[in-house]
């Protein structure tokens, strides 16, 4: 064998790496979950009491599923009016001038803050500002979750649709300045309809980023195993509840936590999917 | 277009102008905003983190729960710091390194000199998926795969593998993005002499990509330094310097966890934080200047 072939042969053994790593992804969660789906069939997705006392075990993993569910599109809500704000401010208003350099490199810099350290923040400065705001007692819950997530998912969604908004052609904003349109109204009518399906794809690659978040959320949401009942109300998302418990965790309850990997997984998993299409579609 | 959707144009300028440039006022206002919180949390960090940075803080060993009660009580700064979780992060991030960084390299140029073929564009969809596990997941996975079958406990290599999981898909896509960049007459120069294959990518693509590679590297490992959940999973953490990766070590996310569930260290947590935080942001700048030339990777 020449020694191209033996190089291409490496190349080619190491590309299946790859595909060993997803399909032994997939394979190990769904075989530590069969106990779990054994026990409880698929109603374990849809019931909602979650007990690990010995001889009573019961899981269900809906409180989780709607904690992350309701804390990830909550913080993207949060998220929108900021992010869009900035890449306009980035891509369109300030395009290459100095301030919106450093804007966007200050919000790139949210991307760098490892998230234990936007949990710190979260429990000692945002938590003691909801508590004084009178909004809850002990300043945990959904939306203080929500919030320290919106702030961690800024400069995914900002830098995608800055991008996305900088890459209308001037020729299209141009033509409508010419028959006298506002700047608002060319940012509305011709950069928004050119622009709508990446800027779209951002946020949903952004809320991808929402969902498996996990040490920021522990530690802000209050870790209660109910469906939340409110905007203050505590809970629990997937990850957070994998992150508290997995621990101390063996037999049905181990496998039950394996289990909410796996829906936690197929949920990201298909959430970033819509997202890269939508963008592949685009370019 | 119905004529009567014309007037609106026309129509009105003062209304129009107005709302023009409330608008621009709104943009202001909210990306004003937005870079709130960021300066409100480097602040913090710094102001409550400064205070800790002593020379001891980067020597020693963390301090037990009673070391730190002690001196809180008489009002001194804590003793101790965090050498066990500097050196297990290092540790485990050296670790991965060695894992990934060589895969990853191999497969992202496997992918660029196949382009177009089905098996390719399966792999890339496929490291696009990977990259959007969760690293909690990615914690299960190692728990499962390393901590119950391969060290039986809690192992650095544990941490490491589920790092290295997540290192891969970066390192693929920056080297395939890289080679991209690189002229095609380059590569057919190299060839055209005769140069076998693995010497043309060893002594001219990877050289000629170099900046291109090490900012991929450098981004990567930024990413998996402040790590802590899949940790908490598969390395543990340990009071004592380890340098056995098939035991359990700490590492600084760690130690920032157990300084938050202990109420005498908190002063500690912030300083940890700080480091954390330069030392991401360090490499996040050094591969920036790297990527400074041609704009190799996109941020995503």
């Amino acid at each position: 064998m020449s020694s191209d072939k033996v190089t291409k042969t490496i190349l080619f053994s190491a590309s299946l790496l790859v595909l060993i790593i997803s399909t032994g992804i997939v394979f190990s969660l769904v075989k530590g979950s069969i106990p779990a789906f054994k026990e409880f069939g698929l109603k374990f997705i849809v019931t909602n009491e979650w007990n690990p006392t010995t001889g009573h075990e019961v899981y269900g993993a809906l409180p989780f599923i709607a904690g992350t569910l309701i804390t990830s599109i909550l913080a993207l809500l949060i998220c929108l009016p900021l992010a869009f704000s900035t890449s306009l401010f980035v891509a369109e208003y300030f395009r290459n001038t100095r301030v919106a350099n450093i804007l966007s490199s200050l919000v790139d810099l949210l991307a760098g803050i490892p998230s234990i350290v936007y949990g710190l923040w979260g429990f000692y400065t945002l938590r003691p500002f909801i508590i004084s705001l009178g909004l809850s007692d002990q300043g945990f819950g959904i939306f203080t979750a929500s919030l320290i997530l919106a702030i961690m998912i800024i400069p995914y969604a900002t830098s995608l649709s800055t991008e996305i908004i900088a890459m209308v052609p001037d020729e299209l904003k141009e033509a409508a300045y010419s028959l006298g349109a506002t700047r608002f109204e060319v940012i509305f009518r011709v950069i928004l309809p050119n622009a709508s399906s990446g800027i779209i794809a951002s946020y949903i690659l952004a809320l991808g980023r929402a969902l498996g978040e996990t040490m920021a959320v522990t530690m802000l949401i209050g870790n209660s195993n109910i469906i939340p009942s409110g905007l203050f109300a505590t809970g629990n998302t997937m990850a957070s509840i994998i992150a508290n418990q997995f621990g101390e965790a063996s037999g049905l309850k181990l496998s039950s936590l394996i289990a909410i990997g796996l829906i936690l997984f197929a949920i990201t998993g298909i959430v970033n999917s819509i997202g890269k299409y939508i963008i592949k579609q685009f370019s | 277009m119905p004529v009567n959707n014309v007037p609106a144009f026309i129509d009105n300028i003062d209304g129009r102008n107005k709302k023009n440039k409330l608008f621009l006022v709104l943009v202001i206002a909210m990306s004003v905003l937005t870079v709130m919180p960021i300066i409100l949390i480097v602040g913090k960090i710094i102001i409550s983190g400064i205070g800790q940075m002593n020379f001891n803080f980067f020597v020693q060993t963390s301090p037990d729960s009673l070391q730190a009660m002690s001196a809180v009580a008489n009002n001194e700064t804590i003793p101790g710091g965090i050498a066990n979780g500097i050196l297990g992060t290092f540790l485990i991030v050296i670790v991965s390194s060695v894992m990934a960084i060589p895969a990853g390299i191999m497969i992202g140029i496997y992918l660029y000199e196949n382009q177009g073929r089905r098996y390719s564009n399966f792999l890339r969809n496929l490291t696009e998926i990977l990259q959007g596990v969760p690293s909690i997941v990615l914690g299960i996975i190692s728990y499962l795969w390393i901590v119950k079958n391969i060290t039986n406990g809690f192992s650095a290599f544990a941490g490491s593998v589920a790092l290295s999981i997540m290192m891969l898909p970066m390192i693929i896509r920056s080297t395939e993005e890289t080679m991209k960049m690189i002229p095609n007459e380059i590569r057919e120069a190299a060839f055209a002499m005769g140069t076998p294959y693995h010497k043309v990518i060893l002594r001219v693509l990877i050289p000629t990509g170099f900046n291109g590679l090490s900012t991929g590297i450098l981004l990567s490992i930024s990413r998996i330094l402040g790590e802590t959940a899949p940790l908490m999973m598969t390395a543990l953490g340990s009071t004592v310097i380890n340098y056995n990766i098939t035991k359990p070590t700490s590492a600084v996310p760690l130690l920032i966890w157990e300084f938050y569930n202990d109420p005498n260290m908190v002063k500690l947590i912030w300083s940890s934080a700080l480091f954390l935080m330069i030392f991401v942001l360090t490499l996040n700048i050094l591969s920036g200047r790297l990527a400074a030339k041609p704009k190799i990777t996109r941020k995503r």
